[in-house]
């Protein structure tokens, strides 16, 4: 082999990838042409980088994902920012809880220290948590609300509904299973045209037959009207408009949910 | 045009490198929107007139090692991985549908410069600059990464200089 000119591997290299000139080219070509073996692992790497283009070079046509957009540049800021106030909201929320839970002395714990106020403050924490939520707000989506009902309905073991609250200007945009104290818990969103939202928040894991009066509690910025009725305890809770605004979306579910 | 249209322009090939990197599309795009984001916060550190594209597919690569250093367990090491069992057959079916899983059994650092030689064409010394290795490192990682996967897809083993002697 000393006879003949000397080949390095990163010229076979650069000759499956087509990049020698054409001197070094042909060296190689004359090198490969005494040792098949070689020639056949060149041709196998060639082989190898088309396949490599022809499996992923369609990704390049495939339209780009909402959150990329399609041009301008600010958009992947804005998510970013949307992201981080996602973030921040969920910080604060948590921190509430905690806040909650490791003191009693509270007022708003300490009022009655019931379920029903715990549940308020836990439908709070849920309308924080989720109602800024511009990607994700809901699991599953009014489009497919019959499929939604029965889903929560089983999950929390009773047949659920999601009130109609079109006549108080708020229409569902879905909703989403949640964890709560001793069990699942099902949380309803609605919006109005403005933007606005709602949310609903049942839970069945109260135990026991009892009732409790239509009552207000408010934590931080998110108001919230609560009522337990027998086993089922219902928060409806909005941060963005005034008492007597949700008093009367409130109402409305109420007379759905408990009809007289 | 300026950096931001041209950054924005390179999002599909971003795209095609990150599924070929990470295999599973839900990551790859996750990738590149991470890259994105950094690369938005890091633009004013872009130096105008060099090579915007190795600049991004650099923040890209560091993005990417950060989160495979945040979940180690599944990335195989360098030159510690075991021989796979060889292909009793092989053909053209068989041989795309392995594609995925093969470049997802090449070392990390193998599959980066294979990547981007074959699907970004990038040149020797740009793939150097964007990984930050010397040129020598390169032509080493290339020419195992492509006997590795030859061995996985067509079910010859690896050449003789870099086998372990029996």
């Amino acid at each position: 082999m000393s006879d003949e000119p000397q080949v390095t591997d990163s010229e076979l290299q650069a000759y499956a990838d087509g990049r020698l000139s054409e001197e070094r080219s042909r060296a190689v070509e004359a090198w490969l042409a005494a040792r098949p073996d070689d020639a056949e692992r060149i041709a196998a790497y060639r082989r190898l980088g088309e396949e490599l283009r022809r499996a992923y070079d369609p990704v390049l046509d495939e339209p780009l994902p909402d959150w990329l957009g399609s041009s301008r540049a600010p958009r992947p800021r804005w998510h970013r920012l949307a992201r981080i106030a996602g973030w921040m909201t969920l910080g604060i929320a948590l921190g509430v809880l905690a806040g909650w839970q490791l003191n009693d002395s509270r007022p708003f714990a300490a009022s009655r220290g019931d379920l029903g106020t715990a549940m308020a403050h836990r439908a709070a924490v849920a309308h924080a948590v989720y109602s800024p939520e511009v990607r994700h707000p809901v699991e599953v989506g009014a489009d497919q609300e019959a499929h939604l009902v029965a889903w929560l309905s089983k999950r929390l073991g009773t047949q659920l509904r999601a009130p109609k609250l079109e006549a108080v200007g708020y229409s569902l945009v879905g909703g989403r299973l949640l964890p709560g104290e001793n069990g699942p818990v099902a949380h309803f969103m609605y919006q109005c045209n403005q933007g606005t939202r709602v949310t609903l928040y049942v839970r069945t894991d109260l135990g026991g037959n009892r009732e409790t009066a239509f009552r207000y509690a408010r934590e931080g910025s998110v108001g919230v009207f609560y009522w337990v009725d027998s086993k089922v305890g219902y928060a409806v809770s909005s941060a963005d408009i005034s008492k007597d605004a949700l008093l009367n979306v409130a109402n409305a579910a109420y007379q759905q949910l408990n009809p007289p | 045009m300026d950096e931001a249209e041209r950054l924005v322009e390179l999002i599909p090939r971003l795209r095609r490198y990150a599924r070929a990197l990470v295999g599973d599309r839900a990551a790859a795009d996750d990738l590149v929107q991470d890259t994105l984001e950094r690369a938005w916060a890091k633009l004013h550190l872009y130096r105008r007139g060099t090579d915007l594209r190795a600049w991004l597919f650099t923040v890209m690569h560091n993005v990417h090692v950060n989160k495979v250093r945040a979940t180690r367990a599944t990335d195989p090491l360098e030159d510690e991985m075991p021989e796979l069992a060889q292909r009793a057959s092989q053909g053209d079916a068989l041989m795309v549908r392995d594609l995925d899983r093969s470049i997802s059994l090449l070392p990390a650092e193998q599959r980066s410069v294979l990547l981007l030689v074959t699907l970004e064409d990038m040149s020797y010394d740009e793939v150097a600059r964007t990984l930050g290795i010397p040129i020598g490192t390169v032509m080493s990682r290339l020419s195992r990464a492509r006997d590795k996967l030859r061995a996985m897809m067509l079910g010859v083993p690896a050449s003789g200089k870099l086998k372990l002697v029996k």
